[in-house]
């Protein structure tokens, strides 16, 4: 009788508690990036293994928080916001640890080596493009005060501002990776030329967490104005 | 005649068993869904739920059980053309009950969601297509009732859209929403008791002999509201600050506030689900022991007895403590997506709704309304996920039970008939 029950079939799974769920594992995996690139620095072999291997356990777990959700919002759902935003919000986060585990792939696949006159610009690269990850996190956290206020009034005035100051975060990461790629040119000719490659590369990559984590709140933004 | 002379008791006493059982099967399960909304949030407890639906469906069945009830006795069928022949109206009545019995049976295991309104409405029709003649049915007033089971849950939902936003306005949406919610919440507590009473008291009530003029119902109405916001007012004065839960849900102490608040609404919902839907069971019992206590006379003048309305009541009592409370338990674990301010717009809305129909003799399904109360909480952007599916299984409900309550109505009507005659 009780799967017959009208008003509790009513209810489908709210998306939100998910979607906040699936940023906070997709935050795990970008704040380990830290440790891993320090680890390496120092030559700690065993840290470096078990960052990585956090970081790759954390990203298969945010594939399943986000695969499950995804299975739980059919069309039928009436929900308060549009179901593709929905879909594009969690989409970026999953893309922050996806970028998260390749940063952390090449680093260890290649045996990278950071040369002295990269490790403080790159250790201040990462450590704000986690800082933007974190500000979009707190921002998705706030999904349960916009449902409470139906995405209107102070709520979204507060949330537009932390929008505001993720944008200007994400703003001196490019400046930060910018910074990091003209001295990485400068020493271009005293390094292996794979290896400069392939930090041009990474650098991009780390850039990438900040890039998604922007593009996170962007969504949001569409999520809210529906 | 002979007929209602020979077996008079017994068909009273198959009346009132068939009566006890729709009551007992409202009890079990529609109760659940009135008080659903109000366990769901997590603003009272099963138990505590019990409690206040034994009381105020007893209550509402009571005080206001009377002009619905009043319907299905003598509003939809029309027996003057078999005035010599009471018994087929007996017989149509015990089969009526019979047939909306059976098919909410058949239809809860299934799991559809069907309305007790709805099979008890589409039994009458049925048998007396079937025994009288279809002329003999009052088609204006099913047109009536048809029509409010489109336009009250859309009443529901446009006021729980309403109470919503009036709430975000006036609470969620300030600099202080916790000091906001303790000065507006004893408004809207007024609110809960002033519309019940003014609905029920208007003009007065008939069967206890109380006589109101349109004045004087407004102000027993607002001295009710009164006294409930002064009783919420002192409720609301014990909730504090949790800052600690704050910091994870900003509107957590808020919410608090509702939990008092939605005590009231949850009594409002027992109050109008009682009634309302007890007119289902004990309607037909009302119609069948009028006509044998009178000896086989049909003018249906007589007032509703007491006792009749007594056991509408105590039938759903106990339909809710043997299996009711099991169903609310499983609601309860479900809905978890209602806080207790979402839940108070979506209960009051509905409880508003099916009072205004009880007061109008209209049945109609309060688990509809709910679901239209609900629906325009979701339209306020306050719910995170609705399954729009319940509607079309709803919609494919009315369709079929109609018909499957006309024709099983018919049916035992021809086999009471065989047996007696």
């Amino acid at each position: 009788m009780s799967s017959g029950n009208t008003l509790s079939r009513l209810f489908g799974k709210s998306p939100f508690l998910p979607l906040q769920t699936h940023m906070r594992v997709v935050l795990e995996c970008a704040r380990e990036i830290q440790p891993l690139i320090e680890a390496l620095a120092r030559g700690d072999e065993e840290r470096v293994i078990k960052a990585k291997d956090h970081i790759f356990e954390r990203e298969a777990e945010a594939d399943r928080i986000k695969n499950e959700l995804r299975l739980q919002l059919p069309r039928s759902l009436f929900m308060p916001v549009d179901r593709r935003d929905l879909l594009e919000v969690l989409h970026m986060q999953d893309a922050i640890a996806n970028t998260a585990q390749d940063v952390a792939g090449l680093l260890i696949e290649r045996q990278m080596t950071i040369p002295d006159f990269m490790h403080d610009p790159l250790i201040a690269l990462t450590s704000r493009c986690i800082d933007t990850c974190e500000h979009s996190a707190s921002i998705i956290e706030e999904l349960d005060e916009l449902l409470a206020m139906g995405f209107r009034g102070r709520e979204v005035d507060k949330v537009d501002a932390m929008l505001t100051e993720l944008n200007s975060i994400e703003d001196e990461t490019d400046e930060l990776g910018i910074a990091l790629a003209r001295s990485l040119f400068k020493h271009e000719s005293e390094m292996d030329p794979v290896s400069v490659m392939m930090w041009y590369r990474l650098i991009e990559w780390i850039g990438d967490l900040a890039d998604y984590a922007e593009k996170v709140g962007d969504r949001l933004r569409l999520l809210i104005a529906k | 005649m002979e007929i209602i002379a020979q077996y008079g008791t017994i068909l009273l006493v198959l009346a009132v068993i068939f009566g006890l059982y729709m009551t007992w099967g409202i009890g079990a399960n529609d109760v659940a869904n009135a008080m659903g909304t109000s366990v769901g949030s997590g603003a009272i407890t099963v138990k505590q739920a019990i409690v206040i639906a034994a009381i105020f469906e007893f209550t509402g069945a009571f005080i206001a059980g009377g002009n619905v009830t009043s319907t299905i006795r003598k509003g939809i069928v029309d027996p003057s053309s078999i005035a010599n022949q009471p018994e087929i109206l007996v017989f149509g009545m015990l089969a009526a009950l019979l047939a909306a019995g059976v098919w909410l049976m058949i239809a809860s295991t299934r799991g559809w969601p069907v309305s007790t309104t709805h099979s008890i409405v589409g039994a009458l029709v049925g048998f007396t297509v079937a025994g009288i003649g279809f002329d003999a049915v009052h088609w204006g007033k099913i047109g009536q009732i048809a029509a409010s089971w489109i336009v009250s849950p859309a009443l529901g939902g446009f006021l729980a859209y309403m109470l919503m936003m009036s709430i975000r306005k006036t609470i969620l949406d300030t600099e202080r929403p916790f000091e906001s919610a303790r000065r507006w919440g004893p408004a809207y507590v007024f609110l809960v008791g002033f519309i019940i009473s003014l609905v029920t008291l208007f003009k007065g009530l008939k069967h206890l002999n109380l006589e109101l003029t349109v004045p004087m119902s407004f102000l027993s109405a607002l001295v009710f509201g009164a006294i409930c916001a002064a009783v919420g007012w002192a409720l609301i004065q014990k909730v504090e600050v949790d800052p600690e839960a704050d910091r994870d849900y900003h509107f957590a102490s808020v919410e608090k506030i509702f939990v008092p608040m939605m005590i009231f609404t949850a009594c409002a919902m027992a109050f109008a689900h009682g009634s309302n839907d007890v007119a289902n069971g004990i309607g037909p019992l009302a119609a069948v022991a009028s006509i044998i206590r009178s000896g086989g006379e049909m003018a249906q003048t007589s007032e509703l007895p007491l006792w009749i309305l007594v056991m509408g009541g105590v039938g759903i009592v106990v339909g809710l403590a043997t299996m009711g409370y099991r169903v609310m338990q499983t609601i309860g674990t479900r809905i978890t997506q209602l806080t207790p301010s979402r839940g108070f717009c979506a209960t009051l809305a509905a409880a508003a709704t099916v009072v205004l129909a009880s007061r109008t003799g209209l049945p109609v399904s309060t688990t509809h309304i709910a679901v239209g109360a609900v629906i325009g909480v979701g339209m306020a952007r306050g719910v995170g996920a609705i399954d729009l599916r319940v509607i079309g299984g709803i919609v494919v409900s009315w369709v079929i039970t109609l018909p499957a309550g006309g024709i099983l109505a018919a049916l035992f009507f021809f086999m009471l008939k065989g047996m007696f005659t």
